[in-house]
């Protein structure tokens, strides 16, 4: 094949380049942090200052504007994981298991968070810091499956080759995600029913919605923008252990 | 057909010619079961109350025990890569593996279940509840052994790893496992088990399949 018939590199082909994929996205990198930055302040204000009291839970409703997002991350970041995974397995995708990599601590950050907010929200409220509802429980699982990869991850010497192994067990542990959406339908024990994403439309008045949703996306930033930069650091650190590799071979020579 | 049989053959001789193996899984199984008293104290019908649940610890743990030698010692003389190279589907080749696995690390187990459930206070109908759910569940909890031991068979320390891997999948076995035993609604919980049992040994060969091969290339 002749450079002229070569096919050009698409977007997809170039950014599985490490290096390409950091000169490509590094100049996103502060314009994430600057919307990150000003949708949390917007968001805190009007959580903190112009929302309405819960007419029976008082100011503890202002927990649900950290709660909720946390507690959706958990679920998001396991399925970027899980598109990852595939990513990783079907094209073999470079990128794609960095990301799995980069992702899964801090979905284990997002789920540790959601588990502790949704405590201290539920001492005041349901009177209990823990009850073994099926939406907890399977949180808790959830946050036990993202401990055993990273766990996982660390354990292997060689990380390409971890990858596909990794990839092939979040996709086993990808079942848990359905258990913990239909959770509350299928076993009504304490945490409410799902209230925002309803086929009818959300269940909430406007001014608790807007700050909930502020929140939300406040999060999501955050989580893309810590995603993005935990994947350059991780490109980064495989180069320092080739080149410390080559630097040990090179003495041996 | 022929290879399968030969396949089943070789690992169920390896197994049982391994030494005291099988002896020692229902020992420690025994054991465990037995040492729970000593900690809770001899209240009988407390006993009575959990004692589901203590089979079920037991049997989840007695499993975890003989998970190392499905796919290690195969790993470590090269065999693996040697029954990858076969005619037979890796799939099939860990099917089989699973199959012996399951007939002298589950089997046993369930043999002597009804020593651990007479010491732990259970009597008549539960007694027979506990062997059937025991004999529903133990499939599901060996196919996702299988799984965690095929992900970690490249670690060289992954016996450590592997328990923390499965347990989270293992949960709901025992959720319906002792709700089997316990719940009102035992037969609901005897089907989801089984449910459970045929979903998971019916994909486990093939994720653990490409779990190994990817490992080794």
């Amino acid at each position: 094949m002749s450079i002229e018939t070569a096919p050009k590199l698409n977007w997809w082909n170039r950014i599985a380049n490490p290096g390409q994929f950091v000169i490509w996205t590094k100049p996103l990198l502060w314009p994430l942090v600057i919307v990150t930055a000003v949708l949390f302040v917007v968001g805190l204000y009007f959580a903190f200052f112009n929302s309405p009291q819960d007419y029976q839970m008082g100011d503890t409703v202002r927990i649900m504007y950290v709660h909720v997002p946390n507690a959706w991350l958990s679920q998001f970041v396991y399925g970027v994981m899980t598109v990852s995974a595939v990513g990783t397995l079907v094209w073999r995708h470079p990128m794609a298991d960095v990301s799995m990599k980069a992702a899964a601590p801090l979905g284990a950050l997002f789920t540790a968070l959601a588990l502790f907010t949704g405590s201290l929200w539920g001492r005041p409220t349901w009177g209990t810091f823990w009850e073994w509802d099926g939406r907890m429980t399977s949180t808790l699982v959830l946050l036990f499956i993202y401990l055993g990869l990273i766990a996982l991850w660390r354990a292997f010497d060689d990380q390409l080759r971890a990858a596909r192994v990794i990839a092939v067990f979040t996709l086993v542990g990808a079942i848990n995600i359905p258990i913990i959406k239909f959770s509350v339908d299928w076993w009504s024990t304490l945490h409410q029913p799902a209230s925002v994403f309803r086929a009818d439309g959300p269940r909430m008045p406007g001014s608790i919605l807007t700050p909930l949703f502020v929140m939300f996306f406040a999060f999501t930033f955050l989580f893309i923008t810590l995603q993005l930069k935990a994947m350059h650091t991780e490109v980064k650190r495989r180069r320092v252990i080739g080149l410390q590799r080559r630097m040990a071979q090179g003495d041996r020579a | 057909m022929t290879i399968l049989r030969a396949m089943l053959a070789r690992e169920l001789r390896l197994a049982l010619r391994g030494g005291g193996d099988v002896l020692t899984l229902v020992l420690f199984f025994v054991i465990v079961g037995a040492i729970v008293p000593f900690a809770v104290g001899p209240d009988r019908a407390l006993l009575a109350r959990i004692a589901p649940g203590i089979v079920w610890i037991a049997a989840f743990l007695a499993m975890l025990l003989g998970l190392d030698r499905l796919f290690r010692p195969d790993h470590d003389d090269g065999s693996l890569i040697l029954l990858r190279q076969s005619e037979l589907p890796l799939s099939m080749v860990i099917a089989a593996k699973l199959i012996v696995h399951w007939l002298v690390s589950a089997v046993p187990l369930i043999i002597a279940s009804p020593f651990l459930a007479v010491l732990l206070s259970m009597e008549g109908e539960a007694l027979w509840r506990t062997i059937l759910s025991l004999l529903l569940g133990t499939p599901a909890l060996a196919a996702f052994g299988a799984i965690g031991a095929a992900v970690t068979v490249s670690i060289r320390r992954g016996g450590l790893i592997a328990p923390i891997l499965i347990a989270p999948l293992s949960i709901p076995v025992l959720i319906f496992g002792t709700g089997s035993i316990t719940a009102t609604q035992s037969s609901a919980a005897m089907l989801f088990l089984a449910a459970l049992s045929l979903m998971a040994v019916a994909l486990a060969p093939f994720a653990a399949a490409l779990a190994i091969s990817s490992a080794e290339d």
